[in-house]
């Protein structure tokens, strides 16, 4: 995986909030690689900062929220270096985003054609009649029905499903060389989740272009995903493409998942849910995240933060058993999740 | 939208109705005899007798009415019982003043609301955020009457700017509009703020500012037109509000309007003056009214109003 270019790194972002004087810290080092023309998957819970980390990359974190650190390198320029105005050249154009709740992510009071009307004169300069065809145009590629008539509707004439179509088409007005899809689906039906994301796919395949696909969902990480990084309180803590993720998880967090999750390639007995819950922000623990929900966890892991280490083959994970200093019981490095049909 | 005026106007007719029997009432609920106070203290009986023969006065009050109804869709209000010229020349060009006075207000009071509101949402807990609620605050706790007080008192006696007095010429209109409007800015500014700071978290916003839009067309064009539907529902009750309201500002500076025809005539109990006056305020309010639910209908299309 290395010898492909990446089209985004992002290295040691730090995102905060400043709330009654207090640092809160959402993205707290998060790094990761985007491959041309791939898809990364980011996985997490609710509050683990995937969605702030996908925002940080516009961006688009208004106040309280800040980026007080690292770097954002999309095709060799870092992002954070850019002026207000070029930023604003890149958003909607190279990189667009859809968002996760499609009834209420479009304007109530313009139509569905004035609204991807406007990345397109804003990007491109097209006036009212061009703009309108190439509306139509991205209305049909994204699979909506008699888009003559729906160029002229209001959003809360259209479902669930069909706005976040029109997000898509919206986003991909300009061709975009990257797409951030925040939890696209989790707000819609289950046939339309799968609709929608087979529609991302195909639009990826046929412009060629990357994607951030933000998710909790593991399903739709296994569905559309090449890569994956995992996410806790505001750190990655495994990234991996997605074979080696399902296959042989390493850190006992992905592990924690992916047990909590039925599958069909495997037998289960039960799922086991992880324990504990996601500490509070204002409250983290010293050492790793992760340590107080561990079932492995030493005095190493509750006083000492490890590193997002090479492990080799482009996997990157952030956990002491994988490292020298390990000095828990040496069998968990070998670790084979329970699930596995072979244990069976 | 033709249809849904149309059936508006047509569901104006029993409030309108509705408004003519309380204005009709008023004459009959009020203590006293309008026929003797017309005839003057020490008239004989049968001078009295004769006045309420001809206003009709001892007919069943169904027919009063009715006669009084047909005679107000004429705009025929009969004659004022102080000096017997139709109640029509007294109001008409009193009503024009107000009128004028109570439209430049509301412009005044939109125009300075709405800069005031949106500045104020955009810089939120900044000094011209703070200072500009400071401001409002001020502006709405003052009694205008007070107000166009303090402003004859500096800027026509002090500096000798405007007219302290009259109507007309527009350095006479500067002081009464600024009185007038103050309060409704205030109000319009503090609505706008929330309305606005409300709008501003939604997603939308979000998405626009995802797709490139600079940040004035996110506040100006996205946010803006969302934010106006509430205030709109403001701007509406002001204006009828202020056309009903306008007596303090008329006394203070001397203009001859119809808040201070009506107060006069209630006092004289004229009362086909005092009926025609409460009859347009209310016919205007209504109507200004409608008018705000046909702005919402345009600002958000998605108010179903047939």
């Amino acid at each position: 995986m290395k010898q492909e270019e990446n089209i985004l790194e992002v290295k040691d972002l730090r995102t905060s909030f400043f709330i009654e004087g207090e640092e809160v810290k959402a993205v707290d080092g998060v790094t990761f690689d985007v491959p041309k023309g791939q898809t990364l998957g980011i996985v997490g819970e609710s509050g683990s900062g995937k969605s702030i980390s996908a925002l940080s990359i516009l961006q688009l974190i208004g106040h309280p929220g800040k980026i007080v650190g690292g770097e954002i390198n999309f095709k060799g320029e870092n992002l954070l270096d850019f002026s207000e105005k070029q930023i604003r050249q890149i958003r909607g154009n190279k990189i667009s985003m859809i968002f996760q709740e499609p009834m209420t992510s479009l304007n109530p009071t313009y139509t569905v054609g004035q609204q991807i009307r406007e990345a397109l004169k804003i990007h491109q300069g097209l006036g009212k009649q061009k703009g309108t065809d190439k509306a139509i145009e991205l209305l049909e590629l994204v699979g909506i029905p008699s888009p003559q008539k729906r160029v002229t509707q209001y959003p809360f004439e259209l479902s669930g499903g069909m706005r976040q179509r029109v997000m898509i088409a919206m986003a991909l007005a300009c061709n975009p060389e990257l797409l951030i899809a925040d939890e696209p689906t989790t707000a819609l039906d289950v046939t339309i989740q799968a609709q929608i994301l087979e529609l991302i796919k195909e639009l990826q395949q046929e412009i060629g272009m990357s994607v951030i696909m933000i998710t909790h969902d593991l399903g739709v990480v296994a569905e559309t995903c090449d890569y994956v990084a995992v996410m806790y309180c505001g750190k990655v803590v495994e990234y991996a493409d997605v074979r080696t993720l399902f296959k042989n998880p390493r850190h006992p967090y992905t592990v924690g998942l992916l047990n909590s999750l039925p599958r069909s390639d495997v037998d289960q007995e039960e799922l086991i849910p992880i324990k504990g819950t996601v500490p509070p922000p204002h409250d983290m623990p010293e050492g790793c995240r992760f340590a107080p929900r561990c079932p492995f966890a030493t005095d190493l892991c509750h006083n000492h933060l490890p590193e997002l280490k090479d492990v080799g083959d482009g996997e990157q994970i952030r956990c002491w058993i994988y490292t020298d200093e390990w000095d828990g019981d040496p069998e968990v490095k070998v670790y084979e999740p329970e699930r596995t049909s072979e244990n069976k | 939208m033709t249809t849904f005026i149309i059936r508006r106007l047509l569901q104006l007719i029993p409030v309108l109705i509705g408004v003519t029997i309380l204005v009709f009432s008023l004459m009959h609920l009020t203590p006293g005899n309008p026929a003797m106070i017309l005839a003057g203290e020490n008239a004989p009986d049968a001078t009295v007798q004769a006045i309420e023969q001809r206003l009709g006065l001892n007919d069943p009050l169904p027919i009063q009415y009715f006669n009084f109804l047909a005679d107000a869709i004429r705009l025929d209000f009969g004659v004022s019982m102080r000096d017997n010229l139709p109640v029509a020349d007294h109001v008409m060009p009193r009503f024009w003043v107000t009128l004028e006075l109570a439209i430049y207000s509301t412009i005044f009071s939109i125009f300075l609301g709405l800069i005031a509101g949106i500045v104020s949402a955009v810089r939120q807990y900044t000094i011209s955020d703070i200072s500009i609620m400071i401001v409002a605050l001020f502006g709405l706790s003052m009694p205008n009457f007070w107000l166009g007080l303090m402003l004859i008192q500096y800027f026509s006696i002090n500096l000798g700017w405007f007219d302290p007095t009259g109507w007309g010429s527009p350095n006479q209109l500067v002081l009464p509009i600024i009185t007038l409007g103050t309060a409704g800015a205030a109000i319009i500014a503090r609505m706008t703020r929330s309305s606005m700071l409300d709008v501003i978290q939604q997603d939308y916003i979000r998405t626009a500012r995802a797709k490139g839009v600079r940040e004035r067309y996110v506040v100006y064009k996205h946010a803006l037109k969302n934010a106006l539907i509430p205030v709109v529902t403001v701007i509406g009750l002001q204006f009828g509000a202020l056309l009903a309201g306008t007596v303090l500002t008329e006394t203070v500076f001397a203009i001859n309007g119809m808040g201070r025809l009506l107060i006069d005539s209630i006092q004289a109990r004229d009362f086909p003056v005092v009926q025609a006056c409460v009859l347009i305020i209310a016919v205007i309010f209504v109507l200004v009214n409608l008018i705000v639910d046909i702005s919402y209908r345009l600002l958000n299309k998605r108010i179903d109003l047939d």
